[in-house]
């Protein structure tokens, strides 16, 4: 035993076991069990229950809402995120406590965060009290009305953005933190100006944090779920929330596995698509 | 090891415990199995202050569905049993319905009790015998805060609506406020689906499956369409009305009695309560009733046939409305001591299930696990008909193919107020 532990060649395995086994247990068994659940029947394998997800009415309007919500929210997340890592990472006083700040969207859970924003924006919410109270409307207006999509769209936007920018400043303010500074200061030296420096110093050896912080927010963005729910209710149905309701509402675990492995698809092409378009060119050239 | 060797003994001390509780049931009186009144402090009470004046001994048991099922099935296939008395909803004593005594005796023995014939109807599954007594009940009614009674059109009698007078109502109140003010639970908590389940589909059609798709339905869609016009928009994201209500967001709604009892006891002196609307083929509702059967297998059926026959006293009715909040099943005076809501939805659901012109629609029986398909077909209809606007014909078609798939599927034979049929509920 004592042999085995010292071993360099059996220790690492050793180490990444207990995690494995625990991925093994809780991530991998399940995703087969997924897949099987989406493929098969009775009589063995089909495409009957993608067949019944895509007849369902609500499965476009799902992906197209779905789409839509990711290919907005993330690239707002990430220029509004790499604003704010540049603001804190210049402070010279209090740069933790903007930094705390910042991040307190963080710890609250998205449903909670959907409640907050269906309380600010709803008929008796606050957003209406305020403006009623500064006589802008005349009485309380409807903003989450589920004829104007558009409206309902854009509050999930906001929610999203309140919510979730704070794990993408987070990733990126630890990336800022390794570039060493004496590339920004030669540049300065050399007459570049702020955003010069920005485009072409910080920018390009941000590129591992940036990849980072795209993969994990757009692969959050297609499973976005309890904020919908909570400000737009049915009116704007998403994947994951049409997932949700054939599991638990209709029952059918099979047409909501198919759900999940579309789900699974759309991530695993945008993970690819980032790993590709933000890989180390540098490197390439060199060999 | 120690978490296993912790997690054995409390299984074994459940196990213990099961058994010692239902060692001492059979030890004593009567064994009333039920599916109601199951939280720990209903439970008490229906032991203590509805059954206490029995006079004998009885045990109340509430069981969730699939414990209850799987004892007096067992009991059924074995031929010999222990429970006296059984206790369940109109759907779930369905599929008992052959193993139940015929209790049309003790419905003559009640005396003076005046039973609902509606309910009592319901209790024979369209054959000649009374295979289950209705015991409670409770319903979907219409709520108003009484600021909306002024814009009533002329001749409108609130306590006999119908949805055309509802919609011209309805217009009044818009007109005069400038905005909708009827309100309706079509949020992803709200109860909307058994709007058009029990209420909109039998007062329009007569019926909830087999006329699905026909004209009397396309018409019914397009009354409903109208009335959309004066509901409020915000509508798709209410769950429970009392909360709108109690804002004045919404004057006029319709919904389960549960769901309006906070609104009706924190202003009773704002709102009134009154049946739904009739439409051309009657004013459909839909009660929740429970009721109380006897299996074959009762060891004791004439002292369980008492019991049923006690259940029925005014008396009792009125303490079981105590213990459960479901409401008597026959005519009573409620004491002055109830709480507002109990008094003021009490009334409402007692004159709903005996009006004249009353269609009784019942929740989805012998569909089981497709319950939630089944609901699923009423509210696609309605967000793509209403919401989005869709053609009538179309999405009824399209739908009426999906629950055909649910009847195919689940071989469940219709359900009032569908006329029974052999095999599965047809759409046609």
């Amino acid at each position: 035993m004592q042999r085995l532990l010292s071993s360099q060649k059996v220790l690492p395995y050793l180490l990444i076991l207990p995690a494995s086994l625990f991925l093994a247990a809780f991530f991998f068994v399940p995703f087969v069990q997924v897949v099987l659940a989406a493929f098969t029947s009775d009589d063995g394998f089909t495409f009957t229950h993608f067949r019944t997800m895509a007849d369902d009415w609500k499965f476009m309007p799902a992906l197209s809402n779905t789409l839509g919500l990711a290919l907005v929210v993330v690239p707002i997340q990430i220029t509004l995120a790499l604003v704010m890592a540049s603001l804190v990472t210049r402070l010279r006083r209090g740069r933790d406590v903007v930094l705390y700040v910042f991040t307190i969207p963080l710890g609250i859970s998205d449903l909670a965060a959907g409640l907050i924003w269906f309380a600010l924006l709803e008929q008796n919410g606050f957003l209406n009290s305020i403006l009623y109270g500064l006589g802008i409307i005349p009485g309380p207006q409807n903003l989450l009305d589920y004829r104007n999509t558009a409206g309902l769209f854009v509050a999930v936007v906001i929610a999203e953005v309140w919510r979730a920018t704070a794990i993408v400043l987070v990733i990126l303010v630890a990336g800022l933190g390794l570039i060493p500074k004496e590339y920004d200061e030669a540049a300065e030296v050399f007459g570049a100006g702020p955003l010069k420096r920005f485009f072409l110093i910080t920018l390009p050896l941000l590129r591992p944090s940036l990849q980072t912080a795209l993969i994990l927010r757009t692969i959050l963005a297609f499973e976005v779920f309890a904020v919908v729910a909570v400000v737009a209710g049915n009116n704007l149905p998403v994947l994951m929330g049409e997932t949700y309701a054939w599991q638990f509402d209709l029952q059918d675990h099979k047409v909501a596995s198919a759900y999940a492995i579309v789900i699974l698809a759309i991530s695993l092409a945008f993970t690819v698509f980032f790993l590709w378009v933000l890989r180390d060119r540098t490197r390439e050239a060199a060999a | 090891m120690m978490r296993r060797k912790q997690g054995t003994m409390i299984a074994l001390a459940a196990l213990t415990l099961a058994f010692s509780v239902a060692g001492r049931a059979e030890a004593q009186g009567l064994l009333f199995w039920s599916t109601q009144a199951k939280p720990v402090e209903e439970t008490q009470k229906m032991r203590t202050e509805v059954l206490g004046g029995f006079g004998k001994p009885v045990d109340y048991y509430g069981n969730d569905a699939g414990p209850f099922f799987t004892r007096i099935q067992a009991e059924l296939k074995a031929g010999k049993g222990t429970i006296a008395l059984l206790g369940g909803l109109h759907g779930e004593l369905a599929s008992l319905s052959s193993d139940l005594v015929d209790l049309k005796d003790v419905l003559s023995a009640t005396g003076d009790a005046k039973i609902n014939p509606t309910l009592v109807s319901l209790g024979t599954y369209g054959t000649a015998e009374q295979k289950y007594l209705p015991w409670m009940q409770a319903s979907y009614v219409m709520a108003a805060n009484k600021e909306a009674l002024q814009y009533l059109p002329a001749g409108a009698d609130v306590q006999k609506l119908t949805y055309d007078e509802l919609i011209a109502w309805g217009k009044a109140m818009r007109e005069a406020t400038g905005s909708p003010k009827i309100g309706l639970p079509a949020g992803p908590k709200g109860l909307l689906h058994r709007f058009f389940q029990g209420y909109l589909y039998p007062s329009y059609t007569g019926s909830v499956v087999t006329k699905f798709r026909s004209p009397e339905a396309e018409a019914m869609w397009n009354a409903f369409k109208m009335l959309w016009e004066e509901i409020n928009p915000a509508s798709t994201n209410y769950g429970f009305m009392q909360e709108p209500l109690l804002t004045g967001e919404v004057w006029v709604a319709w919904e389960h009695t549960a769901r309006l009892q906070d609104a009706l006891n924190q202003k009773p002196d704002q709102f009134v309560t009154f049946p739904a609307p009739a439409g051309p083929a009657g004013r459909g509702f839909m009660p929740v009733v429970a009721g109380i059967a006897i299996p074959k297998t009762s060891p004791n059926v004439e002292e369980a046939k008492a019991l049923a026959a006690y259940m029925l006293k005014p008396e009792t009715q009125i303490a079981t409305l105590r213990a459960t909040s479901f409401f008597p099943v026959v005519e009573v005076t409620l004491p002055d001591d109830m709480p507002a809501a109990v008094k003021m939805s009490g009334a409402t659901v007692a004159a709903q299930s005996a009006a004249p012109d009353a269609k009784p629609s019942l929740l989805p029986v012998g569909i089981g696990g497709l319950d939630g398909k089944f609901n699923k077909v009423f509210i696609d209809t309605f967000q793509r008909v209403v919401l989005r606007g869709q053609d009538v014909r179309q999405v009824l078609d399209e739908q009426a193919a999906t629950l055909k798939d649910i009847m195919t599927e689940s071989k469940a034979p219709c359900w009032a107020p569908d006329k029974t049929s052999e095999g599965p509920c047809p759409v046609e």
